[in-house]
């Protein structure tokens, strides 16, 4: 059984060897271009079925990020409807046969998370400057700076290792199932596998969300304009 | 097979199954407080379910690093090499 660890690579370019992961990762991010080019190509304000079902998830990440972060999702929605599309496809991946999710191995993942925490300073700097970002490590008090500054490189890596440890344990565990017994036995564990899926590229994106909103109200110049009250439950009417 | 080997497939599974029941009592600790937040206020079911999965997404965290450290036992081992 080959160590889920490493990547083999698939075919070289000059070079650069090409794993099947980033082939794979490469098919996903064409077909969800291409597929967002089509649609809102032909946008109606009449919408067709098909768009009124893209609508809907628009929507429906909207209403999240409005609750997740209790601000506006228009400067948000690219980055987090980005990232949920990608990881819930990539997870959803293993359903064509003989397709092995990107997000199974560890590089994709890093990437990923590399990109959430470059959005967390690129969001933070854009709201309070780099000043009002750099202030964010000083909160609550300047004792806190040193835990600050590694809470923000753990936790990318606790994302990493999360996103990479679910998706991979699944793929690994219909592997071990698969070699041990026959053909329809797999199946309730890739149904399992499917809503692990579905439910880490949810989280995946909600963590974003709260990083990005961490920093964000943090870094703002007057913290009255964040409402606290709000985020405690029971307290609203 | 020398006793390094032994030793890390003995610690691997030690680390999966021991690292398993601390997340799995927090998790159903956590399930059975959302469970009764629900039921007291089920108006609320939406911000507790989203908050629980989180809560449970970072919980199961901990045992995803025991399954890491014994997948580096089992196939990255340094000191086998």
């Amino acid at each position: 059984m080959n160590s889920p660890l490493s990547s083999i690579p698939l075919f070289h370019i000059g070079p650069v060897p090409i794993s099947s992961a980033v082939a794979v990762t490469w098919v996903i991010m064409a077909a969800l271009v291409l597929g967002a080019i089509a649609l809102s190509r032909c946008l109606k304000l009449v919408p067709s079925a098909t768009q009124a079902v893209f609508e809907l998830v628009v929507e429906t990440v909207d209403a999240q990020i409005r609750d997740t972060m209790r601000v506006g999702p228009a400067p948000y929605r690219a980055f987090i409807g980005t990232l949920f599309a990608f990881i819930f496809v990539a997870n959803w991946s293993s359903l064509i046969p003989g397709v092995e999710p990107p997000t199974a191995h560890l590089e994709t993942d890093a990437a990923l998370a590399l990109i959430v925490f470059l959005a967390v300073i690129w969001f933070g700097i854009r709201a309070g400057g780099v000043r009002g970002y750099l202030a964010t490590f000083a909160t609550p008090s300047p004792l806190m700076i040193p835990l600050n500054f590694l809470e923000s490189i753990t936790r990318t890596f606790s994302l990493l290792v999360r996103l990479f440890g679910n998706v991979m344990s699944g793929v690994f565990v219909i592997g071990i199932v698969l070699s041990l017994a026959g053909l329809l036995v797999p199946i309730p564990l890739m149904a399992l596998d499917l809503l692990t899926g579905a439910v880490q590229a949810y989280i995946f994106a909600v963590l974003a969300m709260v990083f990005i909103a961490g920093t964000v109200s943090e870094g703002k110049e007057d913290p009255e304009s964040s409402n606290p009250d709000s985020l405690i439950p029971g307290t609203h009417p | 097979m020398n006793w390094l080997a032994l030793a890390s497939i003995v610690s691997a599974a030690m680390a999966v199954s021991f690292g398993a029941i601390g997340p799995a009592l927090a998790e159903g600790r956590a399930v059975a407080a959302a469970m009764d937040a629900i039921a007291r206020q089920p108006e609320a079911a939406n911000t507790i379910s989203r908050t629980l999965f989180v809560g449970l997404a970072m919980i199961e965290t901990m045992a995803i690093y025991c399954l890491v450290i014994a997948l580096l036992l089992l196939f990255a081992n340094p000191l086998l090499k």
